[in-house]
């Protein structure tokens, strides 16, 4: 069943009830490259990750997972995908060791298939001296790396990440990053949903916006930066009080309304031409008598992307905030 | 899906949840400790009370209260079954089950099983408290075996039904407090703890009839010879129609689960 999309998935609705949880989606992805799924929470990643391996039926529409059928034959489709969900889906009570293999078994490998291959894995996640613990006393970081093994033993083709990183710190989230590149090295296809825009740019080769249980926008990072269009003139003023004046003096200037940061000092000022309207900035805040603390261009971020299509920032918990925020209204 | 692969999931599945009481043994111990206090205080409190109206050969309360308790105990037990499988559904363990290429039975399978592995090692423990408290078989050992087999397929059948209501609601807590809805009428307006008879007309209707007086004269007449007009067989039926109804039932939750 050789197939050159790793998934295809054509007007698929789903509504729980009043809730329209996905509008008519459309999506693919080549094989062998990580697809990226940005938006916030409620947008419906979850629930087109859950369609794709199979959870959850659509009410209308198709799902091709590596060429087959997702709707018709689900058994099909569970022995090629590996699934690593939002939280770390491993027993308490078992050992690391004990989580993996019996995962294993479950995909029908033989003993001593599954031994070796729980052997390998715990090795190549860094869980080797932890594989007889129990799971209870594994920290956070440990548990996402332990369930990723789990969903990797039956070396699935496809993988599917739903928020891999959600909710780690900066250290464990940079090793997750290169054990995922990693399995692209290996030929695998990866869908990775996301709320943290620095994850999609960082690793996805295409990334899909979602919103609404719609798609707002989709393309290789480098395409969605470009459909904003321009670049981005970042100005940080010496007094919140000169902010109302700075964005005034600035307006004429810029090509979209400038997003203001929430200690009221930076302004983010979408520009047609950086290079030359860098100067015209400059000038104009000068002849307003503004001082500022630094002046900077550069490309929009998908931060500003994700800002100019749904007009919301992207959704950032606290705890999990991949690094911090520049500029814009929260 | 061969049978093949649904027995050895099955079995993979039931060795991961019995696991746990090896693991945490004092599981075990807690799950036998509100029993034993039921069997404890009844016969103490409600023994002087009611033991020679009960009818039994000798008149021991404890011999009448044992088999009752047994059954309020495996009612109770089936309630875990459903707070079991909302636990791992909350944790996206069923989840991840339910993206394996295994068997899709498996999972419920594999909780009632452990269930009842759990349920006969409970009743093992309130027989030995019972027999400290004075209770003895009065018919031998193979009707002993008997009220235990019955007693416990009687609670793998509830397990199922349990199965079908924590997956129903989801949570653990919500799987909990739905379960006693149905439990306390059924354990306490049964001939569990008191001879029907005393009871007033209108509730004796329901409470002849029901499945669990059905269990605990089944369990009864076995345990001490009581003739019961066929109660074992009469619980055995029950035992069958509610696996004749829940297993489809579950099984059908599971794979069609939101």
């Amino acid at each position: 069943m050789a197939s050159d999309k790793a998934f295809e998935v054509k007007d698929v609705v789903k509504h729980f009830g009043e809730v329209k949880a996905l509008e008519g989606v459309s999506l693919s992805a080549n094989a062998g490259t990580i697809f990226g799924l940005l938006g916030p929470n409620g947008a419906g990643k979850t629930t087109l990750v859950r369609m794709l391996s199979t959870l959850l039926e659509p009410d209308s529409g198709s799902l091709e997972v590596l060429g087959i059928d997702a709707i018709k034959h689900p058994q099909q489709v569970r022995e090629v995908i590996g699934l690593a969900g939002q939280f770390a889906a491993v027993d308490e009570f078992q050992t690391g060791y004990e989580n993996i293999y019996m995962t294993g078994r479950l995909y029908h490998l033989s003993h001593q298939v599954t031994k070796k291959r729980t052997n390998e894995l715990l090795e190549r996640l860094g869980l080797a001296d932890a594989a007889k613990r129990p799971v209870r006393t594994y920290s956070g970081g440990m548990r996402r790396r332990l369930d990723l093994g789990a969903s990797l033993v039956g070396q699935p083709q496809i993988m599917f990440l739903d928020e891999p990183t959600t909710g780690l710190d900066p250290k464990t989230r940079l090793d997750l990053w290169s054990i995922i590149r990693d399995l692209i090295k290996e030929g695998k296809s990866i869908l990775l949903t996301t709320q943290y825009l620095e994850e999609a740019d960082e690793l996805a080769d295409r990334i899909a916006v979602m919103n609404n249980g719609k798609i707002i926008a989709e393309g290789t990072s480098d395409q969605l930066k470009t459909q904003l269009g321009g670049d981005v003139v970042e100005v940080e003023i010496a007094k919140a009080t000169d902010q109302a004046k700075a964005e005034s003096a600035v307006k004429a200037l810029a090509k979209r309304q400038p997003t203001i940061s929430d200690d009221g000092l930076t302004l983010t000022i979408p520009v047609a031409d950086g290079a030359k309207t860098l100067l015209a900035v400059v000038q104009a805040l000068n002849s307003a008598n503004i001082n500022l603390n630094s002046i900077a261009l550069h490309r929009p971020s998908l931060d500003d992307v994700f800002l100019s299509l749904t007009g919301a920032k992207a959704e950032v918990k606290e705890a999990g905030k991949p690094k911090a925020h520049r500029g814009g209204r929260s | 899906m061969s049978l093949r692969w649904g027995i050895i999931d099955t079995w993979t599945i039931t060795k991961r949840n019995l696991n746990r009481y090896i693991r945490l043994p004092r599981l075990l111990v807690f799950s036998s400790i509100q029993p034993i206090m039921f069997l404890v205080l009844f016969n103490f409190v409600f023994g002087g009370a009611i033991g020679g109206a009960t009818g039994v050969p000798g008149g021991k309360y404890i011999d009448f209260l044992l088999p009752g308790i047994l059954a309020q105990t495996i009612m109770f037990g089936g309630v875990q079954t459903g707070i079991g499988l909302a636990e791992d559904m909350g944790k996206g363990i069923v989840d991840r089950f339910r993206s394996l290429p295994m068997s899709r039975l498996a999972v419920i399978a594999g909780r009632t099983a452990s269930d009842a592995v759990r349920n006969l090692s409970v009743v093992a423990i309130m027989l030995t408290v019972g027999a400290l408290l004075g209770f003895r078989f009065h018919n031998g050992l193979l009707d002993a075996i008997g009220m235990i087999a019955l007693v416990v397929s009687f609670g793998y059948a509830l397990s199922w039904a349990f199965a079908y209501v924590g997956m129903s609601v989801g949570d653990a807590e919500t799987a909990q407090l739905a379960s006693f809805f149905f439990i306390f009428p059924l354990v306490f307006a049964s001939a569990a703890f008191v001879p029907v008879q005393t009871m007033p007309s209108w509730l004796q209707v329901f409470a002849r009839n029901q499945p669990v007086t059905q269990v605990v004269n089944g369990a009864r007449q076995l345990a001490l010879g009581v003739p019961s007009g066929g109660a074992p067989w009469k619980s055995l039926l029950w035992t069958v129609i509610l696996l004749a109804i829940f297993v489809p039932l579950s099984i059908r939750k599971y794979k069609k689960m939101a």
